[in-house]
């Protein structure tokens, strides 16, 4: 996860904002290049990523509709999903680059580590251009020396899935 | 254009075809507001969505921007999104609630039942202004069936529910479910697809594509302990066409269902839940028609665009054209008012897992129907075949449902009047048996 950082001399220590930084770059690599696998293992065992409709930003998946509400059974079960030919919205898979930035830490209480940031991810596929657009809310736990993600939530902006059809990529 | 030889219908020698320009015209689309969706009636809403006097909701409706209000009466209103005056929105935000509703070009001002209550300076104008007559217009016909509000730009149409015809029974099936009325879930899914719409009428009534297009989702079903047998059989139950162009295809639910058939996935805490709600259901509507109910899934074509797909979850689908390869898409989903939260979160996670466009099936679905209207590019193939089932009593992975679809839109672009929708073999069938 650690990536050569220039300046400073070798023996630096990355600040505290410096790694959560990094790991977002780094969730954001695995994504773009198709390694789910690798992706999975960031999350805690009793992880959610959740992705809200785009009518109702604040919606609590217990009790409103959302467009995804994944435990880590069925997050697990998405990805065996995208790995498979049979999931026909994303094969072949689309190209995607995603830019992560305004990364804010918004509270650190002991290893709970909670941090937004807006994102743009653009999804190329089939001739297509499908950018999403918005902003995460990562809750992280530190374990063992390592941030892992309790709670992905994934708050678009747009009005509607105009171009994208569908949420066929994780965000 | 030409409309006439679009379909080929030959029962008896088990053809029928559609010519794919119904998909790819840009004329055709344009007859089809003029013929079918300013005839028809049109799904709107749910009166559960402005639960309370000052709610307001905007939506689109065959492209005419809507909105919809409950009066500090009580009463649900629908008015045509545009001033009196000089033809600015009323209604700017997707919902809220107010007891008046302002124009903010002129500042006109319209109480929540639309009469016209507030002009600046209203000396301004001479005697042939009359005020009561400025108020808010409604589309030529508005009605509600059992919730469902419906609106109709045709102000000869038929009544509601003699245009329901045969899908009339089939909500009913969905709305007896709930004991204190049916509401919608807040959260609604918009997104678009590049295809034609009636692909999607087809999509959703089409049990031939489920195994092969949705085997992810059977096999993450699988992996949750459903046996796949079930899924095997699931679709063998007839297909129906309703009449109008109405047509339904039902299934066997392979994961049970909230209403009210219990299974494993629900876990025991909730078996005493679904066996008081089937006991209710039997007290109140019987043995049979509890099995109807409970027991069997369904996916209705309320002609010509609203889908209600009963299964464990209620999925309410409706889908307006923007051009020929293009349509938007809204999703809500339907439950009862009283569901205790536990199968209410079953209800929500099956929508999740399959008919939302982040599940495991949905955007399956909309790659298959854009990948038809992509294959339409390649132009040499002028017909699409929907003849399976044509020459026996069509089950719901025939395409019975789909051609009652097409005849009735077919009568509605020719204007033929009353069309028979269903095959003339089903139709000789139950001739013989009645």
């Amino acid at each position: 996860m650690a990536e050569a950082r220039p300046g400073g001399n070798d023996n630096s220590l990355p600040t505290f904002r410096e790694t959560v930084e990094d790991f977002l770059y780094h969730e954001a690599a695995l994504l773009d290049e198709w390694r789910l696998d690798e992706w999975l293992a960031l999350f805690t065992a009793d992880a959610r990523y959740v992705v809200p409709t785009t009518d109702l930003p604040e919606g609590d998946p217990k009790k409103d509709l959302v467009f995804i509400d994944d435990d880590m059974v069925r997050l697990r079960a998405r990805v065996e999903r995208l790995k498979s030919r049979h999931g026909h919205r994303e094969y072949p898979w689309s190209r995607t680059r995603r830019f992560i930035t305004n990364v804010r830490i918004k509270s650190l209480e002991k290893d709970n580590i909670f941090v937004t940031s807006s994102f743009l991810v653009y999804r190329f596929r089939m001739g297509e251009t499908s950018p999403y657009v918005g902003w995460y809310e990562h809750r992280l736990k530190q374990l063992d020396r390592e941030l892992k993600i309790h709670h992905k939530r994934i708050v678009l902006d747009m009005e509607a899935l105009r171009e994208h059809g569908a949420v066929s990529i994780i965000l | 254009m030409e409309l006439k030889g679009l379909i080929i219908d030959k029962p008896t020698e088990g053809i029928f075809r559609v010519h794919r320009s119904a998909m790819t015209s840009t004329e055709i689309l344009q007859m089809e507001q003029e013929r079918v969706f300013n005839k028809c009636w049109l799904y709107l809403c749910h009166e559960s969505e402005v639960e309370n006097p000052g709610d307001y909701r905007r939506r689109n409706v065959a492209g005419r921007p809507l909105f919809f209000v409950r009066g500090s009466d009580g009463k649900v209103r629908v008015f045509l999104n545009t001033c009196t005056h000089r033809g600015a929105l009323i209604c700017r935000r997707d919902q809220g609630n107010s007891e008046v509703l302002q124009c903010f070009y002129h500042a006109w001002t319209f109480n929540n039942h639309g009469e016209l209550i507030g002009v600046p300076d209203e000396a301004g104008y001479g005697k042939g202004f009359n005020r009561a007559e400025m108020g808010l217009k409604s589309p030529p016909r508005v009605d509600n069936y059992r919730g469902f509000i419906f609106v109709s730009f045709n102000p000869d149409v038929e009544d509601l529910v003699t245009y329901l015809a045969g899908a009339r029974d089939y909500i009913d099936l969905v709305v007896d479910q709930a004991e204190e009325g049916m509401r919608i879930i807040s959260g609604s899914n918009r997104y678009f697809i590049k295809a034609n719409w009636k692909l999607l009428v087809e999509n959703s009534l089409d049990g031939y594509h489920v195994k092969p297009t949705h085997k992810t989702y059977f096999e993450y079903v699988t992996s949750l302990g459903v046996k796949t047998g079930a899924v095997q059989t699931a679709f063998s139950r007839p297909a129906r066409a309703l009449g109008k162009g109405h047509a339904v295809e039902e299934h066997d639910g392979v994961r049970g269902r909230p209403i009210a058939r219990w299974s494993p996935l629900f876990g025991e805490e909730n078996k005493e839940e679904i066996a008081r709600i089937r006991a209710r259901l039997v007290h109140k509507f019987g043995e049979q028609r509890t099995r109807l109910m409970a027991d069997i899934s369904r996916n209705l074509l309320v002609y010509p665009n609203l889908m209600i797909i009963d299964s464990i979850d209620i999925t309410v689908r409706v889908f307006w054209p923007i051009a020929p390869d293009l349509m938007e898409v809204t999703a809500w989903q339907l439950a009862p008012k009283e569901e205790k939260s536990e199968l209410l979160a079953r209800r929500l996670d099956n929508f999740l897992t399959f008919h939302g466009p982040g599940g495991f099936a949905t955007p399956d679905d909309v790659e298959a129907i854009e990948s038809c209207q992509a294959g339409y590019k390649a132009e040499g193939v002028e017909w699409s075949e929907l003849s399976r089932g044509m020459h026996r009593e069509a089950i719901a992975e025939d395409e019975l449902q789909l051609r009652a679809f097409w005849r009735q839109w077919y009568g509605y672009m020719l204007g033929l009047g009353k069309v028979e929708t269903s095959d003339p073999v089903v139709r000789e069938r139950s001739a013989v048996a009645g």
